[in-house]
């Protein structure tokens, strides 16, 4: 297989610590069935922890899911500590209960796009297909 | 369907094992002559009319089924409840089984409680919403802590970055509680508190901050949530693993029955089942269960049923199939009432009687077209009301978005009151009883939701049920179902999938916001507690709640100590986590 036609991997994370973990579920199966290699961090995650996640399981994509409004400090200190890594190349994008207000500021951010509530997980795959591509192979 | 649907016989299938069959008591409601007069005329009316009218126009769908799939015929008579017992099935509002409300007079004594839950930033922030609600009419206030709170962390903790005040009002010494009441009469008002996995810790503080009031524990009244079996099913809100945690829900149980009479220590949630994907009746079965775990783990400690089941509470969703969502409040009240007196054997009527709190469903609105949700909310309203709740929550309409401005809770609370007030709902108990679609959509919630209660019976009960996945998965399995729906267009949604309007996508209604400075103040208040204590004195107190927690005496006594010392929440749930550890669920999807 080469390069360009490897699935690509998408790692759907759920910083922060509210639980509701349905949206992050439903666009993880929806991704799964799209047929990209999808990993799931679970709840309860620290930027930390997910920028691990992304760097160890070397995926093309972050999403993330957040609905406690905590999304204007955790998805800029993940796209933050990504910066640091040299992970520019990994695709961060998000969705959640996220006033629209709020999207131009997590875009000078770095978070490539925010999906709100009433989002179609087909929209998310298409959006997906259409911005994100497989890395380069580590060195 | 086909044209001559034969209608289920709701009596013919089996019941669960919870509770058993009652044997057929008496004579059917109507005479045999005239049932069979009226089954002669459904068979001449479905050959008849309704064959003419589906020729000239067939059913608009194949197969037509409420939102748990119940499947729904082309009409009801009363000749689908043919084998009916009406005193065995509904008998009257405040009798057993219930089914018609827990109080004779429902809703001409009193209207349900409007209680609107509320908490965002800080502890004067809450405390103000709280008064203005109140001069506003609310009758109860209902609180909601922020999720470090609820997570058991403090503001200043590492976890807690972000979150502070955001989706609650943040709590984390005793000092903020003593804030957050302050001015509010607690021997008079009653408090719901939404907070499971460290809610002894806000129990405690409550009980603390109404003694400085003069206030005795055993006058203050209200409802806890604490319910950490569905955490583990649906809120994913948790500190300990579930055998620990439901250990510490029954001592606060256990707690509550000996010395505060007026309150209610656990709210048997399903409104967070719902909200993560379940059916209405995945939400009632999954509901019933819990509370049929902790009536178990309360009897099996020792406790006298009686004793402590006239102060559990419950709390379900309503959503937007109206009749279902009736039907499922009916339903529910008729299996509680059997399983508690059936099964563990329960004398009082009180504790025979389910008594619930609703909320309207918030994964229902839309942040397209957000006023819409306002109609949502109201029709759900009205169900909650027409299904007999105690007391009602109606989201507002901005909540796709953040917590609800005031001027949005207020048109909430408005929604209420015109319910209450102006719609004549409250002029008779049970108004839709002997509506046979309702009667058929009853008995087939209970017959459904029993089912589940049997194979959950069957793995041993809820705990191990949740240690083996069964509700997750199955809530899972009904949200995948719920979305490719609605994206393959089998469900409407007015504005997002139908009856779009272009450009609106919710942007201009205004929204409520937590400023950072919120977690700075904050810190230096609890950086203020700390200093002004006493450490010989807090570690004291905190190693006798590790000490309860190790030798399994009671834990609410010395939380409440441990909180009189200014022990932190964050504290109190490290001892938690130092003696039974940490819960983590596997991520699955």
């Amino acid at each position: 297989m080469t390069e360009s036609q490897r699935p690509l991997r998408i790692l759907v994370a759920k910083p922060g610590l509210d639980g509701h973990d349905r949206g992050a579920k439903i666009i993880a199966r929806a991704l799964r069935d799209a047929g990209f290699e999808v990993i799931y961090t679970g709840l309860h995650q620290t930027p930390e922890m997910i920028v691990a996640a992304a760097l160890q399981e070397d995926v093309d994509a972050v999403g993330m899911s957040i609905m406690s409004g905590a999304h204007m400090t955790l998805f800029p200190a993940v796209t933050d500590l990504m910066k640091q890594k040299q992970m520019d190349d990994v695709v961060v994008f998000g969705g959640g209960i996220i006033p629209q207000d709020d999207v131009p500021r997590l875009k000078e951010h770095g978070i490539a796009e925010v999906f709100l509530p009433g989002t179609a997980t087909q929209a998310v795959v298409d959006w997906i297909r259409a911005h994100v591509h497989p890395r380069a192979a580590a060195a | 369907m086909s044209s001559s649907t034969k209608l289920q016989d709701p009596r013919g299938a089996a019941r669960g094992v919870t509770p058993a069959a009652p044997e057929r008591a008496g004579e059917p409601v109507y005479d045999r002559e005239a049932l069979a007069r009226v089954l002669a005329e459904r068979e001449a009316w479905t050959a008849g009319e309704l064959a003419a009218a589906l020729a000239r126009m067939p059913r608009r769908k194949e197969r037509f089924e409420t939102d748990s799939g119940i499947p729904i015929p082309d009409v009801l008579d009363p000749a689908s409840r043919r084998e009916e017992d009406f005193r065995r099935d509904l008998g009257y509002p405040g009798r057993y089984p219930f089914t018609r409300g827990p109080q004779p007079t429902m809703y001409r004594g009193r209207l349900w409680t409007m209680r609107q839950f509320a908490g965002f930033g800080s502890p004067e922030d809450t405390n103000r919403r709280f008064k203005y609600l109140l001069q506003h009419g609310m009758t109860g206030l209902s609180t909601a802590f922020d999720m470090p709170a609820l997570m058991g962390y403090d503001c200043d903790h590492p976890m807690s970055r972000g979150e502070v005040g955001k989706e609650g009002v943040a709590v984390s010494s005793l000092r903020d509680m003593e804030v957050l009441f302050d001015g509010i009469p607690l021997g008079e008002v009653t408090t719901s508190m939404t907070i499971n996995a460290s809610a002894v810790v806000a129990l405690a503080m409550y009980v603390a901050v109404a003694e400085r009031q003069g206030v005795p524990r055993e006058r203050l009244g209200g409802t806890l949530q604490a319910d950490m079996l569905k955490e583990y099913i649906a809120q994913k809100e948790w500190i300990v693993p579930p055998r620990p945690a439901v250990r510490i829900v029954c001592d606060m149980i256990e707690f509550c029955a000996r010395e505060m009479p007026r309150w209610n220590p656990v709210s048997v949630s399903g409104y967070h089942i719902r909200e993560a994907g379940a059916t209405a009746v995945q939400e009632l079965a999954f509901t019933l269960a819990d509370g049929i775990e902790y009536v178990q783990q309360c009897v099996e400690r020792g406790l006298a049923v009686d004793d402590f089941a006239p102060r559990l509470s419950f709390f379900f969703d309503v959503h937007n199939d109206f009749f279902e969502e009736v039907a499922k409040f009916r339903a529910a009240r008729r299996i509680w009432a059997r399983t508690m007196k059936e099964r563990f054997g329960a004398k009082r009527k009180e504790s025979l009687l389910l008594r619930t709190h609703a909320q309207t469903a918030g994964v229902s609105l839309t942040a397209q077209q957000p006023y819409n949700n306002v109609v949502r909310t109201a029709l759900q309203a009205f169900a909650a009301v027409l299904g007999g709740t105690q007391s009602l929550h109606t989201n507002s309409l901005d909540e796709t978005y953040a917590l609800p401005t005031e001027e949005a809770v207020t048109i909430a609370l408005r929604t209420q009151q015109i319910i209450g007030f102006e719609s004549g709902a409250d002029r008779v108990a049970d108004p839709l009883a002997g509506s046979y679609y309702v009667e058929y959509l009853t008995d087939e919630v209970e017959r459904r939701a029993l089912e589940h209660i049997r194979r959950i019976d069957e793995m041993g009960g809820m705990i191990r049920a949740v240690e083996e996945g069964y509700p997750q998965r199955e809530i899972a399995e009904s949200a995948y179902r719920f979305q490719q729906e609605v994206e393959r267009g089998e469900r409407t949604i007015v504005g997002v999938n139908r009856f779009r309007t272009e450009g609106d996508e919710g942007s201009g209604i205004p929204t409520l916001r937590i400023d950072e400075a919120v977690a700075r103040a904050q810190q230096e208040r609890l950086a203020a507690v700390k200093r002004s204590r006493s450490p010989a004195g807090v570690a004291e107190a905190l190693q006798r709640v590790e000490r309860a927690c190790r030798e399994g005496g009671n834990v609410v006594p010395p939380v409440i100590e441990a909180v009189k010392a200014y022990a932190t929440l964050g504290e109190v749930c490290d001892v938690f986590r130092k003696v039974f550890g940490t819960y983590r669920e596997d991520g699955r999807f």
